[in-house]
């Protein structure tokens, strides 16, 4: 066989290399242009009085999204409420007893949750809540919504408590203080900023999604604060929204997907933020 | 003492609680199910035929749909992902830029799904109906029909390949970082440029963890409920060209589930939930299970 000579195999390196940078080019294009038209759409709706009133009826211009915006607050709390705690619990049990029957299981259905997709995760909401109930309401929602946010607080705690230095723990348990104590007082907190970013990447996961909401919160054109009556939610109004052949509805749609992007991108970036920072510090 | 037992209880509960949310919902899963597939049999994935109005439920269009609107997705973004993954992974390792287009790529992988389906529908909709209008009388000169309606296979397609672009680049690029850099040395010692060391020693070291990257984005895509439900065109018939309208498993289910009336109805579309649900965790749990070999043997 000929050896290939010297300037053919630097060429091919020199195409290689155009041809990478040229292809991550092109795939950064329809990503730029996304956020790049979400903005310019979007922000020329955005005013205080848009955020802050309700929608108009059908064929009337103005309104706004504060249904939404208080919903999805609404929605993101409920979710927090059920799966931080739940989630925290199995991190810390996952951290301290690593290797046990029950922990290969957990770390399953972990694996499984994570995976499933949020239509799915709808399906079971509305047979639980929403079928039982006999209505839609916030709540069913809600725990939509925790069910994809566990998985994420679970592998968070599980991994940051897991990288706390193993001489704290045992500094803590030679002094003779409790396991409890030590695990509450000395590697929870150690761990804590990566708890908090791993319940923002949560957040900011659960925040967008609206496939779990259509059968479950199902939507809200009126304020409303009970967490057994339907209730709006950012995502849902854009995509209700972005269906009617209206011009208006569809430019508060842009309106409304920007709110909801600065929403999702600020708790993404803080969550990275408080765990870059804290790595420095072992 | 009692404290202590307490929190080791606490702590156990947790770690059931989750295991059992896991359980029941794969049972509730099969039990919605159940009416269903006793009326349907096996031929509930076999039947073409899927209407509300006579009670008749077969689920192969959504089936075919979303395989074809996935793999499709998957085909178009691969060589984008993987060109992204080699310049963040391999040629620009550190220094601010490439700490920049890291960052960006992660956070455009968090915009949520509705707001790409928005785009789909204003941006790239009008795009492909032009190009379907051109296309038009081609088609018919070959006795093909093309309607330029805008909506379909192809677009959600388009709008797949984009939304999983940062999913497969970033899997691909810890994967690719995960290559021993005395291998690549080794390589570069014997005189091999750039793209031999790329072809001969990366390539083959991380390939089955960018197989396994690729695995993880097609779950994704499988699972994609609404992007594709606003520019895929909702019909329930097997998508008979690339610029035709369809649905998939997770489309279906989001546009009828709130407004099924009868049981069977209902019934059905949670067994297309049960089938969806048993795809997307194989092709997880392979995925996934692969890298984890991987990054042990690394």
């Amino acid at each position: 066989m000929r050896e290939p000579s010297i300037q053919r195999r630097l060429l091919v390196n020199g195409l290689f290399r155009f041809a990478i940078c040229g292809l991550a080019a092109a795939a950064l294009v329809p990503l730029f242009l996304i956020l790049a038209d979400v903005f310019r759409k979007g922000s020329g709706v955005l005013s205080w009085d848009f955020l802050t009133s309700l929608p108009k009826a059908t064929g009337e211009s103005g309104g706004g999204i504060a249904n939404a915006i208080v919903g999805t607050l609404m929605l993101i709390g409920i979710a927090s409420l059920l799966a931080v705690p739940l989630g925290i619990a199995a991190g810390v049990y996952l951290s301290e007893v690593r290797k046990s029957r029950l922990a290969y299981f957990t770390r399953l259905a972990v694996d499984i949750l994570q995976g499933m997709p949020s239509v799915v995760i709808g399906i079971i909401a509305y047979l639980w809540l929403v079928r039982s109930m006999g209505r839609f309401t916030a709540l069913s929602g809600g725990m939509a919504l925790a069910l994809m946010m566990l998985p994420l607080v679970v592998r968070g705690t599980e991994e940051v408590l897991k990288l706390v230095p193993a001489h704290l723990k045992e500094a803590s348990l030679a002094l003779g203080v409790p396991h409890y104590r030590t695990v509450l007082r000395v590697i929870i907190p150690c761990g804590l900023p990566g708890i908090i970013s791993a319940v923002l990447l949560g957040v900011s996961r659960i925040a967008g999604e609206t496939a779990p909401l259509l059968f479950t919160a199902f939507g809200n054109r009126f304020l409303e604060f009970s967490p057994l009556k339907p209730v709006g939610s950012l995502p849902l109004t854009i995509f209700t929204y972005a269906m009617s052949p209206y011009e208006d509805l569809q430019a508060q749609a842009w309106g409304a997907s920007v709110v909801l992007i600065l929403l999702v991108l600020v708790t993404n970036i803080i969550a990275r933020i408080v765990i870059t920072r804290w790595k420095i510090q072992f | 003492m009692q404290r202590e037992r307490l929190f080791q209880w606490v702590l156990k509960a947790g770690a059931w609680l989750v295991g059992v949310h896991v359980l029941v919902i794969s049972l509730t899963l099969v039990w919605g199910a159940f009416p269903a597939l006793k009326a349907f049999g096996a031929g509930f994935l076999w039947s073409t035929h899927w209407n509300p109005v006579t009670d008749e439920f077969g689920a192969l269009p959504f089936l075919v749909g979303t395989l074809i609107t996935s793999f499709l997705a998957l085909l178009l973004s691969l060589p984008l992902s993987l060109a992204m993954a080699l310049l963040l992974g391999e040629f620009l390792r550190g220094g601010w830029l490439s700490n920049f287009f890291k960052s960006m790529v992660d956070l455009i992988a968090a915009v949520p799904s509705v707001i790409f389906g928005y785009w789909g529908l204003m941006v790239l909709v009008p795009l492909v109906r032009e190009l379907e209008m051109k296309l038009m009388p081609v088609g018919q000169s070959f006795g093909m029909e093309i309607l330029p309606y805008g909506v379909g296979i192809l677009t959600s397609s388009l709008v797949l390949a984009v939304m999983i672009i940062p999913n497969t680049a970033s899997i691909a690029r810890e994967v690719l970082e995960l290559v021993p850099a005395d291998l690549k040395e080794a390589g570069y010692s014997f005189g091999a440029t750039r793209y031999e060391v790329v072809r001969s020693v990366i390539v083959p070291y991380a390939r089955s963890g960018i197989f396994a990257g690729v695995l993880l984005s097609l779950g994704r895509a499988l699972g994609e409920t609404m992007a594709v439900t606003m520019v895929i065109g909702n019909t329930n018939e097997i998508p008979t060209s690339l610029f035709g309208t369809g649905n998939t498993m997770a489309s279906v289910i989001a546009n009828e589930l709130a407004e099924a009336t009868t049981s069977i109805h209902y019934s059905s579309l949670v067994a297309v939930g049960l089938v969806l649900f048993l795809v997307t965790t194989v092709i997880n749990f392979a995925g996934t299970y692969i890298i984890k070999k991987m990054s042990v043997q690394a």
